[in-house]
């Protein structure tokens, strides 16, 4: 009954004369164009809010925010811009300011990304095993992830504090110095990476352990069966098993680490974490940015660093893309 | 790290959600987001933004107004920190929306708002009874055309907060009096005195001073020039006063006076409790704070001495914003919150120094003493300190950032990451990008 109707007003066959002029026939036909609207229309209409909302969240203020980076503009005078071509971008490219975020972003980065990962995997292995309770686990290994990230810093910023904090007080009743956790850079970047890793380290193990799942159980068998121990097994079954599931996680948390800003800032606190230490010692690219807009005012270098920011993104996923195919080419 | 990217879309696309709906209920229901609050039924409803303790809630003065006219109604939104909110502050001032009624201005910012935005804030020059204030404190927000854009709270007339146990510990006299010779007249013999202090204690780890920063604050603020001049000239780097400052303040760095912390951040306020240290610079507002954080443990532990000399770190002003819906009610609201009784309740409960010259005089603010401090007559410390203050008082428009970048610079130098001179020069660079 469907496709005969359908097929009526797609025009296949010659339009039949109605029996009564304007009567059942319109009111058929109209009801068709309905029917077709919604066949061909519907799916547009259900991923439109996507398209739009990106348009208007992320595509505008990207243009927007390119547009502004060539001007000289200040937070309390929006009104007031004076072009400068490049001239932001030649500045930030000479600002040692920025390749110190550069590489603090890198570094907090890595030592956040790798041990998380790493963490996470071992955690999902053990997960994966029948135990007691494995709900419990997995339910609890969320729960950092589901934290906000001011509260989860605030905690560890008390926790990593100088004087009083509970490490340092941990560290002095074994004899060591206490560390000055916030003043000196690689504890600072190590104290901003432990909070990191306590957040992300639970959410990435679920998504390792449902990759895992997925895994055919007699391949095990069959690795047993050839002796293989438990350790071999996740080396030859699991991690081949999940290769795909890891690359989507390292692209994650490529992302994720570039924009790194809310630890470092609540970290340092007040004008400390604007600046991400009075040593500039953990500055991200996300605090630089941050600095320039929200302390320094400085409208059209903020939206630089953003660009710089994106722009770094697109680079480290063109090398990505390179290698792989010269990896690809020679294997 | 993991997903922020999806998160973000995810938090995105909520927003969406949230905001169409917004849209929608917001065209049916009048517009919402404008500024601060309104008239309804006869009521009036005014809304204010501050900052900090600026004693203006905290001492009821706002329920008492309340009272008094039943007709209003006051909504206060209080934000921790000042850099913080004046962020906001710039963002709102910038869409012209979601501003309050009333708005605290810190004095760091005042150059930069009647320079920039004079235009979006009411006159209070025509307001009858506001004639009681100190005539710096008025000019400082002052327009060159004449306009007022807001009215004082309170000074920051300074003293040195020390320790009384602590000096007795160290061989030094505890007497307010004595202590205040001890450094009588120049901030050298201060340092000094730390130094003694260092050689004569007994009993721990205690350092003499919380933080460079606040002995460089103290000083800087005793001349009626810092970092720019009268014609709004940047002069930080070739005025003497900051220079002295810095080289004084670097001494004490560097011959481990300092507890190295980081004034109103995390480990300043433990550092009070725990007593870290023996001396603070105060300005009269940091005395609630230092009594409220050292809490009731160190109690009569505490004492004010007249500082070496005159300064005035701090102080805010209140303001209504133009575009206000109740602008003239806000105005009344304003004098009164700063007429010189409310101003004087304020001191006497918390301790923040009226601004106003009657208030000054009046035999309540003369007399007070404070109990948490050891019985410290506050009033005629704090009074006889707000008559040394320049009387002239030239602000610049980023003076609040370039403090800031002052006090990092310092840390620098605390923190063992770099020796003076380097220090200055970076200090140098990061505030020509700041205001450049």
């Amino acid at each position: 009954m469907a496709t005969s109707t359908t097929k009526a007003l797609a025009g296949d066959e010659p339009p039949r004369p109605s029996p009564r002029p304007g009567g059942e026939g319109t009111a058929r036909r109209r009801g068709a164009l309905w029917h077709r609207l919604d066949i061909k229309g519907a799916p547009y209409a259900f991923v439109a809010p996507f398209f739009i909302v990106f348009a208007a969240f992320s595509f505008y203020p990207l243009i927007y925010t390119s547009w502004i980076s060539l001007h000289d503009v200040e937070l309390a005078t929006l009104d007031v811009m004076e072009w400068v071509a490049f001239d932001n971008y030649v500045e930030l490219w000479g600002d040692s300011r920025f390749w110190n975020a550069v590489q603090n972003t890198i570094t907090i980065g890595v030592i956040s990304t790798v041990p998380q990962l790493m963490m996470a995997l071992g955690m999902a292995h053990l997960l994966n095993y029948r135990m007691r309770a494995s709900l419990f686990f997995r339910v609890a290994s969320l729960v950092p992830y589901a934290t906000s990230v001011a509260a989860a810093a605030l905690v560890f910023t008390m926790i990593f504090e100088r004087d009083f904090g509970m490490i340092n007080w941990a560290l002095g009743s074994v004899g060591i110095d206490p560390v000055d956790w916030e003043a000196d850079k690689w504890p600072a970047q190590v104290a901003i990476s432990t909070i990191v890793i306590w957040r992300w380290t639970g959410y990435n193990a679920l998504l390792y352990l449902a990759a895992m799942q997925a895994i055919p159980a007699d391949r095990y068998e069959a690795a047993s069966l050839d002796g293989a121990s438990r350790w071999k097994q996740f080396i030859h079954v699991t991690i081949p098993g999940i290769r795909s599931t890891i690359v989507f996680t390292i692209v994650l948390s490529t992302i994720g680490a570039t924009q790194l800003f809310g630890e470092p800032l609540i970290f340092g606190q007040g004008p400390n974490g604007v600046t991400g230490g009075a040593d500039n010692q953990y500055q991200t690219l996300g605090l630089l940015l941050y600095e320039e807009g929200w302390k320094n005012y400085q409208m059209g270098r903020s939206a630089t660093v953003a660009w710089a920011m994106f722009m770094l993104l697109v680079l480290v996923f063109v090398v990505q893309r390179v290698i792989k195919r010269l990896r690809s080419r020679t294997s | 790290m993991g997903t922020l990217g999806s998160l973000r879309r995810k938090a995105v696309a909520t927003a969406a959600a949230v905001g169409a709906l917004a849209l929608v209920v917001g065209c049916s229901s009048g517009d919402d987001s404008a500024t601060g609050g309104g008239k309804k039924d006869g009521k009036v409803t005014i809304t204010m933004g501050m900052y900090g303790v600026m004693g203006i809630k905290e001492t009821g003065l706002l329920e008492q107004y309340e009272k008094e006219n039943p007709d209003v109604d006051i909504k206060a939104e209080i934000a921790g920190d000042e850099q913080t909110y004046y962020t906001a502050l710039q963002t709102r001032l910038a869409a012209g929306k979601g501003l309050k009624d009333i708005q605290g201005i810190e004095i760091g910012r005042a150059k930069e708002i009647t320079e920039t935005q004079a235009d979006k804030f009411a006159d209070f020059s025509d307001v009858p009874g506001t004639d009681h204030f100190l005539p710096w404190k008025e000019s400082q927000i002052s327009t060159e055309d004449g306009k007022v854009l807001g009215l004082g709270t309170d000074i920051g007339p300074m003293a040195v907060c020390y320790r009384k146990d602590y000096f007795e510990k160290a061989g030094l006299p505890t007497d307010r009096e004595e202590v205040a010779k001890l450094w009588a007249g120049d901030w050298k013999k201060y340092v000094e005195v730390g130094r003694d202090f260092k050689k004569g204690f007994k009993g721990g780890d205690v350092a003499y001073m919380d933080a460079a920063s606040g002995l460089f604050n103290a000083m800087v603020y005793g001349y009626p020039e810092q970092y720019y001049d009268d014609k709004g000239e940047l002069i930080y780097d070739s005025n003497p006063a900051v220079k002295e400052a810095w080289n004084l303040s670097a001494d004490a760095a560097e011959d481990g006076l300092t507890a190295k912390l980081r004034q109103f951040q995390p480990g300043w306020d433990p550092g009070l409790a725990n007593g870290t240290f023996a001396t603070a610079v105060c300005p009269a507002w940091m005395l609630s704070h230092i009594s409220e954080k050292a809490g009731d443990a160190n109690k009569g532990k505490w004492d004010v001495a007249k500082a070496p000399k005159g300064a005035n770190w701090g102080g805010s002003f209140l303001g209504v914003v133009e575009q206000s819906p109740v602008k003239e009610e806000a105005k009344k609201l304003v004098a009164w919150l700063t007429a010189p009784e409310q101003q004087a309740h304020i001191f006497k409960e918390i301790g923040n120094i009226p601004s106003s010259r009657t208030a000054l005089d009046s035999p309540e603010v003369k007399n007070a003493k404070s109990e948490y401090f050891s019985g410290a007559p506050i009033g005629q410390i704090f009074g006889a300190a707000a008559q040394e203050i320049p009387d002239k008082q030239v602000l610049g428009r980023k003076d609040g950032t370039i403090k800031d970048t002052f006090s990092q610079g310092l840390a620098l130098i605390e923190q063992g990451d770099a020796k003076r001179d380097e220090a200055w020069k970076t200090t140098g660079e990061r505030i020509e990008k700041a205001v450049g």
